[in-house]
């Protein structure tokens, strides 16, 4: 026990002090974030795709009116931060389009069928989740895939970016934003049965941890807690490592994109906190003195299709302009409509994954006892 | 592939990170730490230079 502890404890800290070594404070201090993420969301079993999934199946809104009050914690302390720095932090606002709502419903089914969304993919495959190992696979290619189309899709009609600190200001913009949250709050409550409406201590708890880390995401990087772009980085590395041009492509030619590319992923922001997140989900199964059963093994079709809806869950979140975090949790709390539609268009998605995961997902045929 | 313990998928997780990283090291080299961003951004007097999910 205490050696397998000390191992875990010597990756967590090692990852950060080689990152600070390596690539300066700021990215240290980013793996560090991004661990704290992952030991909150495994940790305390804090996540977007299972709650979404509970409120339509159980009629429990506990993980739902979680994920409220966090948006809503961050948003009241970020809403004036981003007013009062406008040259030093950046908010996530992205424009509502056909792609980006189409993209956002596609990502809703997908993340039902892969059983995690954005973060849930990092969260399940660093917590022993097979089905989370191929997901995250399968993201990587997806989101990577995303950006050679992302112009074909984007010119398919878009509005300008539209956020609410532009349409009321940055009071009125943080007042909208809060009577939005409280009022899909209020119809989870209404959704939800007796007993399931207020969430738990643990998630009360967790809604406060994640909405400080990704406020000190926001004040250390500049920008938002965000999770797809990275792992679309990591698809590319892996591309040209294959041998891909990927300067022919107008995605990684753009100037920043390209700067991205050639540099170390150690100075990508997103990149750095995927990573925390990942060892931090390690983490907290390996310290814990029973890592859990193996989540219950499926039939070689089930993990294709795993495999191929997670692609889809990529490829999806990069059309939609980010997956749950960076659209959802990090484009609400910062004032975005995009998050706002996100929102409706995925849920719609999710709404109809819960009715296909049966169909798709299927136990391997009982050999004794399944693992 | 039942048989596969929540500790071995972890590993394998963390092996794959840990391949990324390396290959990318390979590739694109150590940063530069002269060129390292300050330690906070709020309070640097810098623009933001990361990319986000939410940038085409």
């Amino acid at each position: 026990m205490f050696l397998r502890r000390a191992s875990v404890l010597l990756i967590a800290l090692g990852m950060t002090g080689f990152t600070f070594l390596m690539a300066g404070p700021r990215a240290g201090l980013l793996v560090l974030v991004g661990i704290g993420f992952g030991l909150v969301l495994e940790g305390l079993r804090f996540g977007f795709a299972g709650p979404w999934r509970m409120i339509v199946t159980e009629r429990d809104g506990r993980g739902l009116i979680a994920q409220l009050i966090a948006i809503a914690l961050v948003a009241v302390v970020a809403f004036p931060l981003l007013a009062a720095s406008p040259g030093e932090l950046a908010p996530a606002h992205a424009p509502v389009g056909i792609a980006m709502i189409l993209g956002a419903f596609v990502f809703g089914m997908a993340m039902q069928l892969v059983m995690g969304c954005g973060s849930g993919t990092l969260v399940n495959a660093g917590s022993g989740n097979l089905v989370g190992l191929i997901a995250l696979a399968g993201f990587i290619g997806g989101s990577f895939a995303g950006t050679l189309h992302l112009g074909w899709w984007t010119g398919l009609g878009a509005l300008p970016v539209f956020s609410l600190q532009g349409i009321a200001g940055a009071q009125g913009g943080l007042v909208l934003t809060l009577l939005g949250l409280a009022a899909v709050g209020g119809i989870a409550l209404s959704r939800s049965a007796p007993g399931k409406r207020l969430p738990p201590k643990r998630l009360w708890i967790a809604a406060a941890l994640i909405a400080a880390l990704a406020l000190a995401n926001l004040v250390i990087a500049g920008q938002p807690w965000g999770i797809v772009y990275g792992l679309g980085l990591w698809g590319a590395k892996l591309a040209e490592a294959g041998g891909a041009d990927l300067a022919q492509t107008a995605f990684w030619a753009a100037e920043g994109n390209a700067t991205r590319l050639s540099a170390s992923i150690l100075t990508d922001v997103t990149s750095l906190t995927n990573i925390g997140l990942l060892i931090g989900a390690f983490a907290v199964m390996r310290w814990r003195a029973e890592p859990g059963a193996p989540a219950q093994a499926l039939t070689w079709a089930s993990y294709g299709a795993v495999l191929l809806a997670a692609l889809v869950l990529g490829y999806s979140a990069r059309l939609a302009f980010g997956c749950n975090v960076g659209a959802f949790f990090s484009g609400i709390s910062t004032g975005s409509v995009h998050g706002w539609v996100w929102l409706v268009a995925a849920f719609a998605g999710s709404t109809l994954g819960i009715r296909l995961r049966p169909l798709l997902l299927r136990p391997a045929p009982a050999r004794g006892v399944y693992a | 592939m039942s048989s596969l313990s929540r500790p071995m998928v972890g590993t394998l997780a963390i092996a794959l990170l840990a391949a990324i990283l390396l290959l990318d090291l390979a590739r694109s080299g150590a940063p530069d730490l002269f060129s390292a961003p300050a330690a906070i951004a709020l309070g640097s007097g810098a623009a933001p230079e990361g990319a986000h999910c939410s940038g085409q």
